[in-house]
């Protein structure tokens, strides 16, 4: 417990010294939504709630990656051996993941604000899009730092993070759209009991294969 | 030259279902008509799928287990039929889909989950390309194999049931066990699925001793 918070620290230290980074992330995803906007010619009530939520969700999955991808490319093959040395690979891969669905949240939480600023909100049960909201992150860090992991071992690993992780998420991606759909119709959250019971699956399911199959990946 | 038992059990389960799948009784069904013949075809090639890629999967969990290279060799083959088979799924699928649905791809949730899948395994053997060092290779691409495989159930088996589908078993329809195939179909249908997943393994093992041969010329 805590050497995980230990590499916790370290990576939020280190996201804070590359501030860049960190600063770069922020901007695509207000840049992305911004780029939606204009496309969109800017009149926000073209938009019905079927094609704002999906671009909500596609926009937030590219950022996803992005930011992701580079989870394990920013550290040199010399320092994470050193990290071996420190820690068990299952406590390297729960610090990356549980980093990565802080991460996660923070674009979330602002790319909704800043979304649902400039296109407008037709959210009609918040702290369930909010749930959705989070449950994606989850989902998304957990499968995509193993992704992440795997792409980096390659050469060309910026294309191959794309093709890997796109039919990995799209499971993932399905339901968050469907619960997410729920909650901007303001239906009765009985209705969405069932996707997000599939949702925790999912996620737990992505967790544990991470917590599993990492320490065969770190050792190459 | 070492003859195994089973591939001759699969010639003659094939043949057996090749002809009597043609030429036996088949209930009257409306829409579907003599189409249901399809069923000893297209639907077992997924069965053959799904079971191929599994023994892909426990091959690539043994090959993390013991480091045997033999082990990913045979995980990567058997993926590749598996493949192999989805196309052959896809396509036997669609011309059936364009005669009862009048669709070639209509847009239902158990194909596109299957293209997904098909995805899922064309990004696997793309990772495989892109290592030069073997064991690297060996152990990268056999944790994405277990990873996709655990990704690959709730697609096809999962998300389906949860909305309409027009594949029978989904959506609320009633499985084809229940209601469109009788005792007579079922005699073709269930060796049609052993028939087709021993195929599926005879052409896997002829290309592991290929690539077995290979790897010892090129050593």
């Amino acid at each position: 417990m805590r050497q995980i918070s230990a590499l916790m620290r370290k990576e939020f230290l280190l996201e804070w010294r590359q501030r860049y980074a960190l600063n770069g992330m922020l901007l695509y995803i207000v840049g992305a939504v911004f780029v939606c906007y204009l496309s969109f010619n800017a009149r926000r009530n073209l938009l019905t709630p079927i094609v704002w939520n999906t671009l909500f969700w596609i926009i937030l999955l590219f950022s996803a990656i992005n930011a992701i991808a580079k989870s394990f490319v920013q550290e040199r093959a010399g320092r994470m051996l050193y990290y071996y040395t420190l820690a068990s690979p299952q406590q390297i891969i729960i610090a990356k993941i549980l980093y990565n669905t802080v991460l996660m949240l923070v674009l979330a939480g602002l790319g909704f604000g800043v979304y649902a600023f400039v296109l407008g909100n037709p959210v009609n049960d918040i702290p369930l899009y909010i749930a959705a909201l989070v449950l994606g992150a989850i989902g998304f860090a957990g499968s995509l730092t193993l992704i992440a992991g795997i792409a980096s071992k390659a050469e060309n690993s910026a294309t191959l993070m794309a093709i890997l992780s796109f039919p990995v998420v799209l499971p993932l991606l399905l339901m968050l759209l469907r619960v997410s759909k729920n909650a901007l119709d303001g239906l009765d959250r009985s209705v969405s009991l069932d996707e997000v019971s599939i949702l925790l699956a999912i996620d737990a399911i992505v967790l544990a294969l991470s917590w599993m199959l990492f320490p065969f990946l770190w050792r190459s | 030259m070492r003859i195994a038992w089973w591939k001759i059990v699969s010639v003659v389960i094939l043949t057996y279902v090749i002809f009597w799948g043609l030429i036996g009784g088949v209930p009257r069904q409306p829409i579907l008509n003599e189409s249901i013949r399809n069923v000893y075809f297209h639907v077992p090639l997924w069965f053959g799928m799904i079971i191929l890629l599994l023994t892909s999967m426990i091959f690539s969990v043994r090959y993390l287990r013991n480091g045997r290279p033999d082990d990913d060799l045979v995980a990567v083959e058997f993926a590749n039929t598996a493949i192999l088979f989805g196309i052959l799924g896809c396509a036997t699928g669609s011309t059936w889909a364009s005669f009862t649905w009048g669709d070639p791809w209509p847009n239902d949730p158990k194909l596109n989950g299957v293209a997904v899948g098909m995805l899922l395994y064309f990004a696997y053997l793309i990772l495989r390309g892109s290592f030069d060092d073997e064991q690297r290779r060996a152990r990268i691409s056999a944790v994405y194999n277990i990873f996709a495989f655990a990704v690959f159930i709730p697609l096809i088996f999962i998300l389906p049931r949860l909305t309409d589908s027009l594949h029978p078993g989904n959506g609320g329809n009633p499985a084809f066990g229940q209601y469109d195939m009788d005792s007579q179909m079922r005699l073709v249908f269930y060796p049609a699925v052993i028939g087709f997943t021993l195929l599926g393994v005879w052409i896997t093992e002829v290309r592991v001793r290929l690539r077995r041969i290979r790897a010892v010329l090129e050593a």
